[in-house]
């Protein structure tokens, strides 16, 4: 961008919002920092769009106050509004060209001609879009119109950018490609971001933090890493990666599956014995064909994933998926155990401390 | 005009017989229900085009010929004289000028009164909604000429009987089903987030009207305003009723017309009140289909 601009963090302080009789967003709280690029994460319909709207001021919050740069905000109109936002159709005008698209905002702000067109044709190589700076949107591809709207947010210098699921409409190749422009930009130009997805992936590969949310509410919010490992309820850990889940016991020689296989696990949230749900990542469980002392298991199926293998397991009973090395050999029989586990209690993470100790 | 559409079944017949040999070259056998389907249609096509073009042509005929005598199917000598009487005659220059002023003020007033209704009807949901918005077309439900004289009787009281508000008024009513469904239509074709875009950007909600919703919407209001012209212009019962004796319009004045004259002048002026309408409608037509807006509302 043209100028240098000092990033601003936004706060969401205990935000509720009721639409149609329900509550959609209840008493939610989120900060983000200056110049990080936040994912809000969730299933369809818990509430994603109508957060994003509320900030970009499409939508007044029912309770609480939404801040940018510690002032509130929560009572202006978009247009007052220091937010842009990208929409998930993008929202082009389909009468103007891609200058004119782009230009519009600062065009209403009054700047001289020469600026005007500096400042527009800064944003179009910064996505990289010169070319096509006289066409109509109906004349460029989806991926291009998609740039064309972060353009037309971005060359406004907004403090809080707003995209909203921006990569749907894209296909998959596309989507990776786009996903990472964005991330490059944002971190080149230090904005404020607050991303709406419901793809984990994307979520999980361009964010600083990730809010996750369920029902209006924010479950978990963490960069992606803690996310992945330590998921704070039994929601986050089955939404964000893929997860094997059972119930049963632990105790001093492993976790009992409610199936009755005694499995052994090398590092666990919690040691305290007890009644758990265990949750245990494909990729954390191992497998060996030699009796070093794991459970007993059946290879149900085997799917080739590419670079890695999946394999579905009989354990006592209980189904496993585990991600193994594409060129293990098959076998019928193999012997499991967890290299890592976390445990969960009425959904909720039981942690011990920050390292996880290990039980035989 | 039976002759011509005995032609049109005799075509539709051939058609119809040689359909079967023509169709094996086809991509598919054709089933014979498939074949009398298409034949059908074909007569179809051809006695619509008789009865929208027939008439046409029989009145550009009359308009230029002499003596015609009934069993005749051609006319025995051609001549302009009808022209030259209904160029000839002032009262019917007077009702050409007074045809083109009412028009364009019914037009415009129409959609002052009309668009912003129009806009309402598509952005807001207020109790009545629909309600409002069918019986709309109750004005156009009921016989005209029955609504026309109960207005009759309140214009009397409030001494709008022969006056160019009361004329313009009577004319207005015709409109109002154009004037607001076609735009209404218009306004709901255009996304919202596109209006919520622009306010994002910094537009307050009345730019945002004249910048992104007005222009996107033009072909549909640039239609209902062509359509409202014209059936301002062509309004003839509530026009006689309430204009007469000051404003007597081109419509209007067919009325006299017939009544004193032959039927090769009223066939003159006929083609002269029909000028309007072909000139607006292939306006229409280009604008709203060749132009630049149309290929912008291509997009996904
Ligand atoms: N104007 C409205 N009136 C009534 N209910 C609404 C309204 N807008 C949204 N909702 C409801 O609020 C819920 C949350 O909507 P929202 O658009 O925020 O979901 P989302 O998380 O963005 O989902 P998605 O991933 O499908 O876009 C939905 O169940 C929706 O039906
Ligand atoms: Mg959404």
């Amino acid at each position: 961008m043209t100028d240098a601009q000092t990033p601003a963090g936004l706060l969401i302080d205990r935000v509720s919002k009721d639409l149609g009789g329900r509550t959609i967003v209840s008493d939610m709280q989120l900060e983000v920092h200056a110049g990080e690029l936040t994912c809000l994460l969730g299933p369809s319909g818990c509430g994603k769009t109508t957060t994003l709207r509320m900030i970009g001021g499409f939508l007044q919050p029912d309770a609480g106050a939404i801040l940018i740069d510690g002032s509130d905000i929560s009572r202006l109109p978009p247009e007052k509004r220091p937010t842009a936002m990208v929409f998930q159709n993008y929202a082009l005008w389909p009468h103007m060209t891609v200058f004119k698209n782009v230009s519009f905002g600062l065009r209403l702000r009054k700047l001289p001609k020469a600026e005007i067109r500096e400042r527009v044709e800064n944003v179009l190589e910064l996505v990289g879009l010169t070319h096509h700076i006289h066409s109509y949107p109906a004349r460029i591809s989806g991926g291009e119109q998609q740039r064309v709207a972060l353009a037309r947010a971005l060359v406004l210098e907004p403090k809080v950018l707003l995209l909203d699921e921006p990569l749907s409409n894209l296909d998959a190749k596309l989507r990776v490609r786009v996903r990472e422009d964005i991330r490059e930009i944002q971190q080149r130009i230090g904005i404020t971001t607050i991303f709406v997805t419901h793809d984990q992936d994307e979520a999980l590969s361009l964010s600083d933090r990730i809010a996750v949310m369920s029902g209006g509410r924010v479950e978990q919010y963490a960069d992606p890493r803690t996310l992945y490992r330590h998921p704070a309820t039994h929601f986050v850990a089955s939404f964000v990666g893929a997860m094997n889940f059972y119930t049963g016991t632990l105790g001093g020689d492993g976790f009992r599956l409610a199936g009755g296989a005694q499995v052994p696990v090398d590092s666990l949230s919690s040691r305290t014995p007890g009644e758990y749900e265990i949750g245990v990542r494909p990729e954390d469980v191992t497998v060996s064909s030699n009796g070093d002392g794991g459970a007993e298991a059946s290879v149900v199926r085997e799917i080739q994933r590419g670079h890695y293998k999946e394999l579905v397991l009989d354990v006592g009973g209980d189904e496993m998926r585990a991600f193994v090395a594409p060129d293990l050999p098959a076998v019928d029989r193999l012997r499991v155990r967890f290299s890592r586990g976390v445990l969960y209690r009425d959904g909720v993470l039981q942690e011990q401390s920050e390292s996880p100790v290990a039980v035989r | 005009m039976s002759a011509i559409e005995q032609q049109g079944v005799a075509l539709g017949g051939l058609e119809q017989a040689e359909l079967p040999v023509a169709r094996p070259t086809r991509r598919r056998m054709p089933t014979p229900r498939a074949a009398v389907l298409r034949g059908l249609g074909f007569v179809f096509v051809v006695a619509l085009l008789v009865f929208m073009v027939g008439p046409l042509v029989w009145l550009a005929v009359r308009a230029f010929s002499g003596i015609w005598q009934y069993p005749r199917f051609w006319p025995s000598h051609w001549t302009l004289q009808w022209w030259r009487t209904v160029f000839d005659d002032k009262s019917l220059g007077r009702s050409m000028k007074l045809s083109f002023e009412f028009a364009p003020v019914v037009t415009v007033a129409s959609a002052a009164i009309c668009l912003p209704a129009a806009y309402a009807f598509s952005r807001f949901n207020f109790p009545g909604r629909r309600v409002l918005l069918v019986s709309l077309f109750a004005t156009n439900a009921f016989p005209k000429i029955g609504l026309y004289i109960s207005m009759a009787g309140v214009f009397y009281s409030l001494n709008l009987m022969g006056t160019f508000l009361g004329v313009v008024i009577v004319q207005l009513i015709g409109t109002i089903v154009f004037m607001t469904w076609i735009p209404t239509a218009a306004f709901s074709a255009i996304p919202r987030s596109l209006e919520e875009a622009a306010r994002d950007v910094g537009a307050g909600p009345l730019r945002v009207f004249f910048r992104v919703t007005f222009p996107l919407a033009a072909p549909g209001i640039f239609v209902a305003m062509i359509l409202s012209f014209l059936a301002a212009f062509d309004e003839a019962q509530g026009t006689f009723l309430v204009g007469i004796p000051n404003y007597i319009t081109m419509p209007t004045e067919m009325y006299t017309l017939v009544l004193n004259y032959p039927e090769q002048a009223a066939a003159v002026f006929s083609i002269l009140l029909a000028i309007p309408s072909v000139v607006l409608m292939s306006l229409a037509r280009k604008h709203v289909m060749g132009g630049k807006l149309a290929e912008g509302f291509q997009i996904r």
